[in-house]
């Protein structure tokens, strides 16, 4: 199925990445490219088969309800573009 | 150039065990190593203060007689694993100058057993491509040339620095990561063993995430038994990652010179792919003989679905990698891009800090999982992928472990194949499979091309029999006594 251009727009803006109006049309062309060649597991047939939701089968482990490690807002804060008085510091979201 | 750095990481344990060198003469031989090749571009960080600091203390553990498995050999670490005070890239812009406040298990787990870092490698940025071309730090240089010819050639990705840093002998071995055949399809490349465990041996902790379900690390090496030795260390259960498994890490060294008699090996027909060169299916054939001659049956398997493990990846992993990488929105670390409001904010900061692939990733996994496509694009390669690996449990009742080509060529011009994504995707139409399945595989070097580029073979075991893979390995290296090196020319 071909990606148009409005298409590329709206999943860029989905995913949060701005996109220049004049590679719309050339990332469209790029990832129709890539569908199209995806587009042949059409082929299987994929009647009554279960999802492959994990490379390896296992019970999901639990652990026990504690903390174990944290109290330390300075490691935390230690790589944060802002912070400040031991918070993140973001754009306003609220008006 | 120093001796130290042309031994076998087995080689310069036993000597520092022997006191014929100390750690820091080894060290220091890498690290000058390191320092005269800079024009292949593996390094893009050097350690040597940290480097010698371990390797002093190497020595005095092991004067103490307090040695580990590892004590005082030199490695690379791929810079997709975290590593406390050392910056960590993951070759992105979007990571910039991210400093962790803690170590990856699997690293941990190396320093645990007395190895030295020497310094973080480049890769493809987040691990995604096949000949390191995507990386923020430009392309690795591969060290290997064809006859003749100063044209630069890609040690293959996405461990090309790994790859190509034990070629050159910068290290005695490196730490790499496979979601796609980022281990084997670079370790072919450069005439290097490589091997992807299971999934789940090594623990994905502290590792950066592109494909969560594919992703796993392991080693690349000189030799076979390098592999295993290295490969030991860096195993082993760790509650923090949910999907490491709880199970014992065999001695994978004393495996390596087992007979491998009486072995059955699959030769799955659909691998004979159409417009393969003709020296891969030579090799091929040179391989099976060598396992005949090993005492080892052939048999022909079928893997009816292989064709279709491409197109299933490039729905699995983007999926994956597009939630994965939601995380770099430039608020919490890394790089920020402000703009006129929240929103803005973050699509400035990931048009600037992501490269032109990964982001072609991230759309093709967000329009895969988008509302009307989920169930005809995600789901349907959920069912494949099944289909894939129930291929493999059919082929593994009849045998014990396969053999294939590890990559459809030998390396590849930088440049190459760099407009063309699907021409690039196939490179690793041999390896993906496997980590769509989560069996482990092995490639090593078994011959040359007619350009003198080395080519390798892949072992694909069953679930947790990385064991056979390192006798089988063993026996194919054994027969295929490949020697030849790199001309050093950097």
């Amino acid at each position: 199925m071909a990606i148009d251009a409005a298409t590329v727009r709206k999943v860029a803006r989905l995913a949060r990445i701005a996109q220049p109006e004049e590679r719309l049309e050339p990332l469209a062309r790029e990832l129709s490219g890539i569908m199209a060649w995806i587009e042949q597991l059409s082929e299987v047939d994929t009647d009554g088969v279960v999802p492959m939701t994990s490379a390896v089968s296992m019970p999901m482990p639990l652990r026990d309800d504690v903390v174990t490690e944290g109290g330390d807002a300075n490691v935390v804060l230690s790589n944060a573009p802002k912070s400040s008085g031991g918070f993140f510091v973001v754009p306003k979201v609220v008006e | 150039m120093s001796d130290l750095t042309r031994i076998t990481l087995k080689a310069a344990l036993e000597g520092l065990e022997s006191r014929a060198f100390s750690s820091v003469e080894l060290t220091q031989a890498h690290i000058d190593a390191v320092a005269q090749a800079r024009s292949l571009n593996a390094f893009i960080l050097e350690t040597p203060d940290q480097a010698l600091a371990m390797a002093r203390d190497a020595d005095a553990r092991r004067a103490r007689g307090e040695a580990g498995p590892l004590t005082g050999a030199p490695l690379g670490i791929k810079d997709l694993f975290c590593t406390k005070g050392v910056r960590t890239t993951a070759c992105s812009n979007i990571l910039g100058n991210f400093v962790p406040e803690y170590e990856s298990t699997v690293t941990s787990h190396l320093w645990r057993d007395g190895a030295v870092m020497l310094g973080k490698l480049n890769l493809d940025e987040f691990a995604m491509g096949s000949s390191n071309e995507t990386s923020a730090f430009g392309a690795v240089v591969n060290p290997w040339r064809r006859q003749g010819s100063e044209a630069k050639l890609t040690p293959g990705g996405s461990s090309g620095g790994s790859a190509a840093s034990v070629a050159a002998d910068l290290c005695l071995g490196a730490t790499a990561t496979d979601t796609g055949g980022s281990i084997r399809q670079p370790a072919a490349f450069t005439g290097t063993v490589g091997i992807k465990p299971t999934y789940g041996r090594c623990s994905r902790w502290g590792v950066v995430a592109f494909a969560s379900s594919l992703d796993q690390a392991g080693p690349i090496a000189k030799t076979v038994e390098d592999a295993a030795i290295l490969l030991r260390s860096m195993a082993g259960h760790d509650p923090r990652d949910a999907t490491s498994l709880d199970v014992e890490t065999p001695d994978f060294a004393s495996f390596v010179g087992k007979s491998v008699k009486g072995l059955r090996i699959g030769i799955p027909k659909e691998y004979r792919v159409e417009g393969m060169s003709p020296e891969i299916d030579a090799l091929w054939e040179q391989g099976i003989a060598w396992l005949k001659d090993a005492g080892c049956e052939i048999v022909e398997v079928s893997l009816p679905h292989t064709k279709y493990a491409l197109p299933a990846y490039y729905i699995v992993a983007p999926a994956e990698a597009s939630s994965n990488l939601a995380r770099y929105d430039g608020m919490r670390y890394g790089l920020r891009v402000e703009g006129g409001n929240l929103t803005e904010t973050y699509e400035n900061t990931r048009a600037k800090g992501f490269g032109e692939e990964v982001k072609r990733r991230i759309l093709i996994g967000t329009y895969v999982l988008s509302a009307g496509y989920y169930d005809a694009y995600y789901l349907k390669a959920l069912k494949v992928r099944r289909r894939i690996a129930d291929d493999f449990d059919q082929a593994f009742e009849r045998v014990d472990a396969l053999l294939t080509p590890t990559a459809p060529s030998a390396a590849f011009g930088l440049g190459e194949n760099a407009d063309d994504p699907v021409a690039m995707y196939l490179n690793d139409i041999f390896t993906v499979t496997v980590n769509l399945a989560g069996l482990p595989g092995m490639s090593l070097p078994a011959g040359l091309d007619a350009n003198g580029l080395p080519l390798g073979l892949q072992l694909i075991g069953r679930t947790l029999d990385e064991g056979t893979l390192f006798s089988l390995g063993g026996a194919l290296e054994k027969a295929a006594d490949f020697k030849t090196r790199p001309t050093r020319w950097w």
